[in-house]
């Protein structure tokens, strides 16, 4: 027979036989372990690879079919992004040149005497992105082919090299989302959960220590969150060489008080709701912003100033401008204290609304 | 004096609402200690109410509640200490198996049974590593039982344990309930189920619309319907005017009570024997017939139905 409870003490204490039983529940359920595990990783390596440096970009582009059309096409080959797939010119007819650029096959139609007044005619959509530099670089082509001289020199200097990338804009930005969403569902969704199944007040009908349940809970959300980020950090640098720039200790402490924050929003979100589509609902709605405006995906300086206000202030926003300052930068924490103080009221008071309207039953 | 189980006096519940709902509405009952006690009475006579204010789980309206000698307010971590709870429903976690769920359970307990014995004492050993969602409901329900016994309390709450179960499961869980009522702890009950309040309980109480009705042990009820039989019997259509006289037959010798209803004939009696004649004589004086006739023990449910004039089935039925 199975002795009452294997171990010692400390496999006895009620708080560990807690975090046990979500870490269980957890690995149990093989849905929730993809969405907290695998699905930032696949979207690392989706726009990762998507939005990677890719040696040159091609331009395709179509020339309407005239006599002059073979010259163009001549000077433009010179240049290798209008050779092969993905770019590549072609000499079509005025119909099928047009056809192609207004499904978007093409980004520009090029068009030689096509008016009085010019030698060549360029047709494009400017707001397709890619398609005002396709021009520009057909436009110098031509020029220079037509003999300008560029009276100054200049050099390029392309950034190439881990740091500056997209990927690695990107790897803080996801780590933040993750510890959001970790948070968020990992908490509040739990919680809910219990308290529809009536778990809740069963445990509470017990001696129990509220405490250690909500310890548990915390606990179990720092455990689950260094697997998390150990996944997302270990995958960028071995798939995309992602490399952390600043402390480790920095980014650890970061992680924490980020997990620390989302565990009290996800708390604060279960304190009241009786169903899961409240506290789905209620999630989204706190969420949705937060993707959109904290800077995950892109800088939060592409919004208005005026909303760059708002968006700073939000809980992620500091999170994930800390996270890229110390990866990418190598920030020191001590260059970081409005970002981690605002945090950290975020984390007081979201726990301290948690306590006030958390309902038990 | 020895200190009750459980003792309240004058307790009152109202829930917030427009219309305020009174769910419980002056209720007094003394368990004693070693005794098992039933709360009986239809879905909505305020059984889940009163026993969830016992276990300390809602505050009371009004009324003092004192349980093992001590009070909610006072001693609230000891009495969760001695005493073990199952809720009505309560689903255990899916994914966890029925020896981790006791375990967890018996982590919250200072004192209390090994897991392996409460698993014995419910008869899962053959489920102790399977997940509770490949339970059946029985043994889910035997599950709750061992997670109420497993800090070895000296009170057991038990609310409606067997509802929804199939006959077999329920005996099973009678037994496990009988065999912890004999080591001397006390066990109340709430339930619905009238053959169940008088297979376990020493008392039983019956509540209707939040008050006590009836009080005393199964036997003591049944007997104060005056008598301890049941003679059911109908009529073949033609018998209108036998049907018509509704009460007439309690001026029949040995006949305590009388109900006529849906075309059924209910009649409490002392002696059988004599009364079947009489019918017999009465009916054929009458040009009628019998359709069928049935004699048996009265049943608690019969003292439910003589002091409200409903059935408890009816009340579950219109309810639902």
């Amino acid at each position: 027979m199975n002795p009452p409870v294997s171990g010692n003490r400390l496999a006895r204490h009620p708080m560990m036989q807690l975090v046990l039983s979500r870490m269980r529940e957890f690995w149990r359920q093989p849905a929730a372990v993809f969405w907290v595990y695998g699905f930032p990783l696949l979207m690392m390596v989706a726009l990762g690879t998507a939005f990677r440096n890719r040696p040159v970009d091609k331009i395709p582009v179509t020339i309407v079919e005239t006599s002059e059309a073979p010259a163009i096409l001549k000077i433009l080959q010179q240049d290798e992004r209008f050779i092969g797939p993905g770019g590549g010119v072609e000499i079509l007819s005025l119909e099928e040149c047009k056809q192609r650029l207004r499904t978007g096959k093409t980004l520009v139609m090029i068009s030689a005497n096509a008016s009085p007044d010019a030698d060549y005619t360029f047709t494009y959509d400017p707001e397709r992105p890619g398609s005002l530099a396709a021009r520009n670089t057909i436009n110098n082509l031509l020029q220079k082919a037509g003999g300008r001289l560029d009276p100054l020199t200049v050099s390029n200097n392309e950034v190439r090299e881990p740091g500056g990338r997209y990927i690695d804009f990107l790897v803080p930005g996801l780590l933040g989302m993750g510890l959001m969403g970790g948070g968020m569902w990992g908490v509040g969704f739990a919680i809910v959960n219990l308290r529809i199944r009536k778990l809740l007040k069963r445990y509470l009908a017990t001696p129990m220590k509220r405490s250690h349940f909500l310890g548990s809970m915390m606990i179990s959300r720092l455990l689950f969150t260094v697997t998390e980020v150990l996944i997302l950090v270990l995958g960028a640098r071995w798939l995309f060489g992602v490399v952390n720039h600043g402390s480790f200790l920095a980014v650890a402490l970061l992680v924490i008080l980020g997990a620390c924050q989302f565990g009290g929003m996800g708390l604060l979100i279960a304190s009241r709701a009786e169903t899961t589509e409240t506290v789905s609902g209620l999630m989204n709605l706190v969420m949705l912003p937060m993707w959109i405006g904290s800077g995950v995906f892109y800088s939060v300086e592409r919004f208005p100033a005026v909303l760059q206000m708002v968006l700073n202030a939000l809980p992620l926003t500091p999170l994930i401008y800390s996270l890229r300052s110390v990866m990418q930068d190598g920030a020191s924490l001590l260059s970081l204290l409005p970002q981690i103080g605002l945090i950290s009221l975020w984390t007081i008071v979201t726990f301290a609304l948690a306590m006030r309207w958390f309902r038990w039953q | 004096m020895e200190t009750p189980a459980i003792r309240c006096r004058e307790l009152f519940k109202t829930y917030a609402g427009r219309p305020p709902v009174e769910a419980v509405r002056g209720i007094d009952m003394t368990v004693a200690e070693g005794e098992c006690f039933g709360v009986l009475g239809p879905n909505g006579a305020g059984k889940t109410t009163t026993i969830e204010i016992l276990e300390g789980l809602l505050p009371q309206t009004s009324g003092e509640v004192e349980i093992l000698g001590m009070q909610w307010q006072h001693a609230a971590e000891s009495i969760r200490e001695s005493i073990g709870i199952s809720l009505q429903e309560t689903r255990f976690s899916d994914k966890l198996s029925v020896l981790e769920t006791l375990t967890l359970f018996r982590s919250f307990y200072r004192d209390g049974i090994t897991v392996s014995e409460a698993i014995e004492c419910v008869g899962l050993e053959d489920k102790a590593q399977a997940w509770v969602k490949n339970l059946s409901g029985g043994q889910q329900q035997r599950l709750a039982v061992a997670a109420a016994i497993v800090g070895d309390p000296r009170l057991l709450f038990l609310d409606e344990p067997t509802t929804g179960l199939d006959p077999q499961s329920r005996r099973q869980l009678w037994d496990i309930i009988r065999r912890y009522g004999a080591q001397g702890r006390s066990v109340l009950l709430t339930t619905h189920y009238m053959e169940e309040a008088e297979q376990l309980c020493d008392r039983v109480a019956i509540i209707d619309h939040g008050k006590i009705i009836a009080l005393g042990s199964p036997r003591e009820l049944i007997a104060r319907l005056g008598g301890e039989h049941v003679i059911e019997f109908t009529l073949t259509p033609n018998a209108t005017t036998l049907n018509q006289q509704e009460n007439g037959w309690t001026q029949v010798n040995h006949v305590t009570g009388s109900v006529y209803e849906d075309g059924c004939h209910r009649l409490t009696v002392t002696q059988p024997h004599l009364v079947i004649p009489q019918i017999l004589s009465h009916v054929e004086q009458a040009g009628a017939q019998l359709a069928s006739l049935t004699t048996r023990h009265a049943r608690l449910e019969d003292v439910f139905v003589q002091l409200t004039g409903r059935h408890l089935d009816d009340t579950l039925e219109k309810q639902a």
